[in-house]
């Protein structure tokens, strides 16, 4: 009862939960909310039972990807997606860290070309947790607490 | 993009260093070869670096091509502005191939990307300069005959020395190599090279000096131990005179061995030695031609 007073049910779309709260509007960033048109809601600093605290966005008649979603999975590594048909949960999902991550986050090394030129960044990602990443270009390597995001 | 570019040494594999080893000495043997002819090669130095630079021109004459670029970005279009890939789009529509040199790391590897032909990284900032490994390889297997069981010990500025990490990816596609490093505790050869021969078992020890443990040695690797790389000025007066490498020092060494610098050098090896016929270094900056003609011949598949 009071899960459905804090953030209010869709009848179609997505629900994103388990955000840590400091990443919820990196995570509307990383999905472009902002340019979404559909409606849209999100809590932030509810009460969790696995991370004390986290943030959830429902986003209604909207539908992604695997590799669309997986691009949270930086700041959100443990997002759980629930897809809505009709007020019911139809599919769970868990966010999967890429293999390679295109654009989303700057290169940590100063003197890295892309950050100079108007380049898509481009990591391989080398572990997972703590998330540390390659640079394609300049082959530094940029760790989870050293990321800006584009 | 199809053609092929060498920007970091781990871009080819060990039949390529191989085919680079065998066409070296074949190019060394028969330095004028017209190869190039009608082949226009463009040299973009970004920033001056004239040791590199000439070592590529002398390769390019000598197998027949035509050279355009520039020798420092102010003489060219980049000072009014112009982006990398705006001039690198350019001059991939007039040559053949591009060989790059940049302040920027990374600048070589987008550099391939952008471009229509083959290039060759010169030297991306502090990141790669993969054809300096090449002549390198080829001095140790001139000198040695062979790339397998080197015991190659590595000298100096082993943090921030791009050479030294490069020669390391490389010899380690080669059997048995044994790795030795001497350096300052400051300058010490990062912990992901060492978990990375560990994870092969690949045996390497560190030391923090220069004693008679280079009797065992193959190869000595020198390289410079730069003032700015100190974050405390004290620390470097303390340490700048440990790791000068003087004629004395060479009596017990083995017969074989010999000493290579990528050079300039400072004074990390005492003039005193360059009379022993185990110094190596101006030999090896002689290398460096046959090499840049092997990596060029095997790009645009001439050879
Ligand atoms: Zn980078």
């Amino acid at each position: 009862m009071e899960k459905q007073l804090q953030v209010s049910a869709i009848k179609d779309g997505t629900v994103i939960d388990h955000i840590p709260t400091k990443a919820l509007f990196k995570v509307i960033k990383i999905l472009q909310l902002e340019e979404c048109s559909q409606m849209i809601t999100f809590g932030n600093n509810l009460d969790s039972k696995a991370m004390k605290s986290k943030a959830i966005i429902k986003i209604a008649n909207r539908f992604f990807a695997d590799e669309e979603v997986n691009k949270i999975a930086l700041v959100a590594p443990n997002a759980k997606l629930n897809t809505i048909r009709d007020y019911e949960v139809i599919e769970k999902r868990v966010v999967k860290t890429p293999k390679e991550i295109f654009g989303i986050v700057s290169c940590f090394n100063p003197k890295c070309i892309t950050n100079v030129e108007n380049i898509k960044t481009r990591f391989e990602v080398l572990s997972k947790k703590p998330i540390t990443m390659k640079c394609f270009h300049c082959e530094k390597i940029t760790n989870e607490n050293e990321m800006t995001y584009l | 993009m199809q053609t092929k570019s060498l920007i970091s040494i781990t871009d080819f594999t060990k039949e390529e260093y191989l085919k680079i080893m065998r066409l070296a000495a074949d190019f060394e043997e028969n330095p004028n070869q017209n190869l190039l002819q009608g082949k226009v090669i463009a040299t973009l130095f970004f920033e001056p670096s004239t040791r590199t630079r000439l070592s590529f021109e002398t390769a390019i004459n000598r197998l027949g091509g035509k050279i355009i670029g520039f020798s420092d970005s102010s003489s060219s279009s980049v000072s009014k502005g112009e982006t990398l890939h705006d001039t690198i789009k350019m001059v991939s529509n007039y040559a053949d191939l591009i060989i790059m040199r940049h302040p920027m790391e990374g600048s070589a590897r987008y550099a391939s990307e952008v471009s229509n032909v083959p290039v060759i990284n010169a030297g991306d900032g502090a990141n790669q300069h993969p054809s300096q490994t090449l002549l390198d390889m080829y001095s140790i297997m001139k000198t040695q005959g062979r790339l397998d069981n080197i015991n190659l010990f590595l000298v100096g500025d082993l943090k921030y020395g791009r050479t030294v990490h490069s020669l390391l990816m490389a010899m380690l596609q080669f059997d048995n190599p044994i790795f030795n490093f001497i350096a300052p505790a400051e300058l010490a050869m990062p912990n992901e090279y060492k978990l990375l021969l560990a994870s092969k078992g690949i045996k390497y020890y560190e030391h923090d000096e220069f004693t008679d443990i280079i009797n065992a040695a193959d190869i000595i690797y020198m390289t410079r131990v730069q003032k700015e790389r100190f974050i405390d000025p004290v620390e470097y007066e303390k340490v700048k005179n440990i790791y000068i490498l003087r004629n004395e020092m060479l009596k017990g060494t083995k017969e074989n061995m010999r000493i290579l610098h990528p050079l300039p050098r400072i004074n990390e090896i005492h003039t005193d030695v360059d009379d022993n016929p185990k110094a190596y270094y101006f030999t090896q900056a002689k290398n460096g031609v046959y090499a840049r003609m092997a990596i060029i011949a095997h790009l645009l598949n001439l050879k």
